[in-house]
């Protein structure tokens, strides 16, 4: 059967390439699209180093054959770091040494972004079972399980912390207190 | 029908690097025009470090922070020679012979600084944080990027140094068997608890406490990993791991990872670790190796531990479920 052309919208790009039936969605984001953190480790499901998120679902994309999924919305690793800065779980695995090879690494990160953005605040056993797809050959999963754990903190103080902004815009019509009027001449006042 | 729990222990006396014909190691540094100084090895960094705590000999030794450090390894063609990443030697052969090169490229670094300030080689520091500055008048100094620069443009010199560091083959002496084999030795001790279900002879490892004593922790952190990640791989090694753990017949085997057992997320037992430091005189800052040692202890512990749970003495691995319940039937005077 011929190529044909492939759309997806990557990391909130919108990509088009062309792809043999039943090349596999991890396949087209290494060889066709350039995008290589996530890894071919067993390519045929057992192992998770492959995992991306499909419109926000993590799947082992060494099994999408990606002319199936054609016009959906793919995530990568390439895709989570917000304008340079690492998010919640990439800096809590650098921090906590939650990688050695990195060769899980990719695929351990997406499974934990699916997990947390269903479960903001997962117990270590929901950690265990969402990644008990994917297999690290270094860390012994202690430093991983634990990182992941403390992104979901990070990532509730985060938005802890944007609701309160968000509850400041909404009530003085400007999330900058320092500029909200009162605040300032109440500080003015202090300092004078 | 119960569940068993016994205690075993275990401890390995483990050598650094190897006794074949010698066992080198090289490295070069040279300084950029902005003051980076490139550590160049054929050295390969696995995952278990050897980047990060090259660069911290690196930065220790030139007094320089560890961003002005980049470490480039791995290209055996180009690079100078290393014998590889085994044996556990990389932390101790490498990081000696990055340690001389950084420390030959700091003497030039500073005669160049002399030259710069108009002063003694001898009376110049660094800061730590990228000045080479003036014992005693800390106002006169100059900043590495500034030193790079005027090296290659006003004193056409090369900020650079070689690093050379060789253990020699050592023979036993043929009267007295004695001999050096390896550098130094780490040591370390493995206590592991577990309980055996005596239906289904399955074992499971609840707590392993591991103590190491190897030479100085570079990086503590990663030593934990190391720590962490080597128990569970001995774990894995003693209860799970094998190419041929079915029979009769070889096609029974593991094929892939559905197949061929590990330990999981959820099967890993709660860990206490804990590092002594005695520094090796020879040692890079005092290190020993702790790579391969870590999945050693782990397993005669197990072994020991399912001993003392229920009596079976199995000294071949896995020590499967198939293989604790014929101990135990044989224990009991059951044959087949
Ligand atoms: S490569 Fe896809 S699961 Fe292993
Ligand atoms: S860090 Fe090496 S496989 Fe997980």
């Amino acid at each position: 059967m011929a190529s044909q052309v492939v759309n997806l919208r990557v990391n909130e790009r919108s990509r088009e390439f062309l792809a043999a039936p039943g090349t596999p969605l991890l396949s087209s984001l290494r060889d066709a699209l350039g995008l290589m953190a996530a890894k071919r480790g067993c390519a045929q499901g057992s192992c998770g180093t492959c995992t991306v998120l499909l419109d926000g679902r993590p799947v082992m994309s060494c099994l999408v054959a990606v002319e199936t999924v054609d016009g959906a919305s793919v995530r990568t690793l390439e895709g989570v770091a917000r304008g340079g800065d690492l998010d919640e779980v990439q800096s809590a695995f650098l921090e906590g040494f939650a990688t050695q090879c990195g060769f899980c690494t990719a695929g351990m990160i997406m499974t934990a972004e699916a997990l947390l953005d269903r479960n903001p605040d997962p117990t270590r056993a929901e950690v265990v079972e969402a990644i008990s797809g994917n297999v690290c050959r270094c860390t012994g999963y202690g430093p991983i399980v634990d990182a992941i754990l403390d992104a979901a903190a990070r990532r509730r103080k985060e938005d802890a912390a944007a609701r309160r902004k968000e509850d400041i815009a909404a009530r003085w019509g400007t999330a900058d207190i320092a500029a909200t009027p009162g605040t300032a001449d109440a500080a003015a006042r202090r300092r004078s | 029908m119960a569940r068993l729990r016994g205690r075993g222990y275990a401890s390995v006396n483990y050598p650094t690097g190897m006794n074949l014909g010698g066992d080198p190691s090289q490295a070069l540094i040279h300084a950029t025009t902005t003051g980076t100084f490139v550590v160049s090895l054929s050295s390969v960094d696995l995952g278990q470090g050897l980047k990060t705590v090259v660069a911290q000999c690196a930065a220790e030794t030139l007094g320089l922070p560890m961003e002005n450090i980049l470490v480039d390894t791995a290209d055996t063609d180009t690079g100078p020679h290393c014998m590889g990443t085994f044996a556990s030697r990389g932390t101790h052969r490498v990081g000696n012979a990055v340690i001389m090169a950084a420390a030959e490229a700091r003497e030039v670094m500073l005669a160049v600084a002399a030259e710069e300030l108009e002063v003694d080689a001898g009376d110049l520091e660094t800061d730590g944080t990228g000045y080479i500055q003036v014992k005693g008048a800390q106002e006169r100094r100059i900043h590495i990027t500034d030193l790079a620069l005027a090296a290659h443009f006003t004193h056409g010199r090369t900020i650079s140094g070689r690093g050379m560091f060789l253990k020699e083959k050592n023979d036993p002496v043929p009267e007295t068997g004695e001999m050096d084999p390896d550098s130094c030795q780490a040591h370390a001790c493995t206590v592991a608890v577990v309980e055996v279900d005596d239906e289904t002879g399955v074992v499971e490892v609840l707590e392993m406490h591991n103590a190491y004593e190897i030479g100085r922790a570079l990086n503590p952190a990663m030593v934990a990993q190391q720590v962490e990640g080597g128990a569970w791989m001995g774990m894995s090694h003693a209860l799970f791991e094998a190419t041929e753990p079915y029979y009769p017949a070889r096609d029974h085997g593991p094929r892939d990872f559905t197949e061929y057992l590990m330990p999981g997320a959820a099967d890993i037992p709660a860990y206490h670790n804990a590092i002594l430091e005695r520094p090796a005189g020879n040692g890079p800052f005092g290190a020993k190796g702790i790579g391969e040692m870590t999945a050693n202890a782990p397993i005669p512990a197990i072994a020991n531990a399912i001993f003392d749970a229920c009596g079976v003495r199995l000294d071949t691995m896995p020590f499967t479920p198939e293989r604790v319940l014929r101990g135990l039937d044989e224990l009991r005077g059951y044959h087949d």
